[in-house]
């Protein structure tokens, strides 16, 4: 019997999954505090992209797509906002004002029928061939979390050898930009 | 170039330009060129103690009774990491910190040197935040924007780590004015609506069960927030309870009060916040030590929260109204708007919460912090009464350790000043008194500190008592001696069957003759009627005091919230138990 020494989670709220994108100033353990924040008070990091998109300003934009019940998600934004190096933070809503994206390469190594099918499989998607030889190809595809999921899925039979993914990355439509309020 | 410092001359030049007066450390090869410094700068006393996690608490409790940011100063590696317990110790309670660290030559990082650690790694979760430097014309913008982050918004610890070969190197210093303040995070602004102030003083109207519940954000909102929460429970005269961090910010003698409120807080207190219709949380942050069983705290109330943290709002319980920003700010905004609109709110609204006050007083009739007195044998709570009735003429400084004797010091010692009580309430450290009243004493030389301790925690920190002698702080520990770890055996008699496993402590030492071997005095009583007496012998000795007092050891903490219940289920003594602890509350303590 679990003889904690705090009372039972009584929660029952809904889990959803929500993208969060945070400004931060480009430094040394910048990611180890977001993600540190992340794992030291039990929150979920599903996928995760960072790069510097300032060189002037000295801004790296840190995407995570999360999951948790609305009070979770609240905690999330208003700690991360607390953190010294961060700028703004920004919920970004899984809904038709955003584009989502995630960019993967695919490798696939096979006899040439399976190639043939490969390719034509992926005709589906908007890909490009990146390399090509007798065995194999690797192609580049840009499209939802879902629909590379799907790919791939697809392309193991056909001799998926190596996949790489970047994580989601996401942008407001229309010529809004986020503004912290 | 003349105008050119070293390392070491930056972080005094910063010290000085912040105006620290005091800073607690021990030297080690790391820290070295900062240590050979100190020589220059007659108006930075720098205390020695004897192991880095003292050094961090007597800082805490430097900070605590000042308001001021406490400073201390280790090496690298060990001196480091045992800093940590202290970092996080003031992390949860919001204290002021800046702690600077010594680090390995930058080219010797990540080289696994001798007394090298990741510093900065094993601090980043414990800290507001941390810095390592490795550029010496950043040194002067580091520590300066270090004490910043630590004093303003919600305080907390920062740590600094500087690298021996920055110590050595010249480069520039720039005054904290001649800084570019890009950010202001840390100073929170108020964003507030007015229409905020006014929908809170429309509940403070509206209501007929009212209680405050303030906590540690009144006292690190400074003096004059304590004089607006005074102001505002003369005004209305509503009930307030406070949690552990905040007693002192409102007189505990005062008939308004209804003593500590959760876990082992008053009967008063918790059935008024359970049965209340608003609560105003003032700077408290509805920790589980305070609220119980959370899907039955307090459910009928509107809740209305005042805190700097924005995360502080919503976290455990859900607030009806969020008030977000310094609480010394927002109460004067409240006082001034129920002053605008009702010039004697007291006596008008006094009708409207008379049934509330008569209601509370029935709760009072209980005496839920009685206890059986005897005559053979001092009781603990007896033992803090009488310690704080021959101490309460002076302007006394406590400072407690963990446990039993913590919360019998919370009820029976009433305190009427804020930054007068100093404990480890969020990390609850065992060992944080001792040093935490030499911290007090150096900043209060004069006044009257003692700690009021647990014989097993003083333990863990007892080497400090070699601090107080070398400095001359006349501390008094007084030690609740019962031979258990005895919040520890309480648990096991109330949910394990007393099966006591582990929590007595076999081979104490005799506390009189270790005080006799630190250089300092030891006293002991052991029977109630010799207990005055030897108090006062206590208070007379000039020196550091080990104070032995032999209570007995099967006396429990009540009135106690049990495991899985609300605050209106409270045990009140040992008749209570047999009958409250159900199967299911067992495993939720």
């Amino acid at each position: 019997m679990n003889k904690s020494a705090y009372s039972f989670s009584t929660s029952k709220q809904k889990i959803e999954d929500h993208i969060i994108v945070v400004w931060v100033d480009n430094e040394s353990g910048v990611l180890a505090r977001v993600v540190g924040l992340f794992s030291g008070r039990g929150y979920n990091i599903d996928s995760l992209a960072v790069a510097e998109v300032d060189k002037k300003k000295n801004i790296s934009r840190i995407t995570i797509s999360t999951s948790g019940t609305p009070q979770v998600l609240q905690q999330i934004k208003l700690q991360l906002g607390k953190l010294i190096p961060v700028h703004k933070v920004a919920d970004f809503p899984r809904n038709k004002k955003t584009i989502l994206r995630e960019m993967a390469l695919l490798k696939v190594i096979s006899s040439k029928t399976k190639l043939e099918k490969a390719e034509k499989l992926c005709k589906k998607y908007k890909f490009t061939i990146l390399d090509k030889t007798e065995k194999s190809f690797i192609l580049e595809i840009s499209a939802l979390k879902k629909e590379i999921d799907e790919l791939i899925k697809k392309l193991q039979p056909l001799g998926l050898a190596s996949a790489s993914r970047t994580g989601v990355v996401a942008m407001m439509k229309g010529s809004e930009i986020y503004q912290q309020h | 170039m003349s105008n050119l410092l070293t390392g070491a001359e930056i972080v005094f030049k910063v010290l000085e330009d912040q105006k620290v007066n005091h800073i607690f450390g021990y030297p080690g090869g790391a820290v070295l060129p900062i240590y050979d410094e100190l020589k220059n700068h007659k108006s930075i006393k720098h205390i020695l103690v004897r192991h880095e996690q003292g050094a961090g608490h007597a800082a805490e409790g430097y900070a605590r009774s000042t308001g001021k940011a406490g400073v201390l100063l280790v090496t690298s590696g060990p001196g480091a990491t045992n800093a940590v317990t202290a970092l996080t110790d003031a992390y949860m309670d919001s204290i002021p910190l800046v702690c600077i660290t010594g680090q390995v030559p930058t080219h010797l990082i990540g080289t696994d040197a001798f007394q090298e650690c990741d510093t900065t790694g094993i601090t980043r979760p414990c800290t507001k935040h941390n810095w390592l430097v490795k550029d010496i014309n950043q040194l002067s913008t580091i520590l300066h924007r270090a004490f910043e982050v630590a004093t303003t918004g919600r305080p907390g610890p920062v740590l600094v780590d500087i690298p021996k070969d920055i110590q050595f190197k010249k480069g520039k210093y720039l005054k904290p004015k001649e800084l570019k303040n890009n950010k202001e995070k840390n100073v929170v602004r108020l964003k507030l609506d007015d229409n905020d102030i006014e929908t809170a003083v429309q509940y403070i109207k509206k209501s007929s069960k009212p209680i405050l519940y303030t906590g540690g954000g009144v006292i690190n909102s400074g003096p004059k927030a304590t004089d607006l929460l005074r102001e505002l429970a003369a005004m209305t005269g509503f009930p307030i309870t406070s949690t552990l961090q905040g007693l002192g910010a409102f007189p505990g003698d005062n008939n308004q009060f209804l003593g500590m409120l959760g876990m082992h807080g008053t009967y008063e207190a918790n059935n008024a916040m359970h049965d209340c219709d608003l609560m105003i949380n003032i700077g408290a942050r509805f920790d589980d030590r305070i609220t119980g069983k959370l899907d039955e705290f307090s459910p009928k109330s509107k809740k209305i929260h005042i805190d700097i943290d924005p995360s502080s709002i919503n976290k455990n319980v859900k607030v009806d109204l969020a008030l977000v920003g310094d609480v010394k700010f927002i109460l004067e905004k409240i006082i001034s708007s129920i002053k605008k609109q009702d010039s004697n709110f007291l006596n008008s609204n006094k009708q409207k919460i008379s049934s509330w006050w008569s209601q509370i007083e029935k709760w009072r009739q209980k005496n839920s912090l009685g206890f059986v007195n005897s005559k053979e044998i001092i009781k603990p709570q007896y033992a803090v009464q009488r310690l704080y009735e021959l101490t309460k003429a002076q302007d006394t400084f406590i400072t407690t350790e963990v446990g039993q004797h913590q919360m019998w010091a919370a009820q029976h010692y009433k305190f009427n000043k804020p930054n007068r009580w100093m404990t480890s309430g969020g990390l609850g450290t065992m060992g944080y008194g001792l040093p935490a009243a030499i911290g007090v004493q150096v900043a209060h030389p004069g006044k009257l500190v003692i700690d009021i301790a647990g014989e097993a925690s003083v333990l863990m920190t007892m080497q400090e008592m070699s601090t107080a002698v070398q400095y001359n702080l006349p501390i008094k520990i007084f030690i609740i001696n019962n031979q258990y770890m005895g919040m520890v055996r309480q648990w096991q008699e109330l949910l394990h069957e007393k099966n006591y496993s582990e929590s007595y402590t076999e081979a104490l030492p005799d506390f009189v003759k270790l005080a006799e071997a630190y250089g300092c005095v030891g006293i002991r009583a052991s029977k109630p009627d010799e207990l005055d007496s030897k108090i006062s012998q206590m208070l007379s000795v000039n020196k550091p005091v080990i104070f032995d007092c032999v209570v007995d050891k099967m006396e429990n903490c009540y009135p106690m919230i049990p495991s899985g219940k609300a605050h209106n289920q409270m045990l009140l003594g040992e008749q209570d138990k047999k009958d409250k602890i159900s199967d299911e509350g067992k495993i939720l303590v």
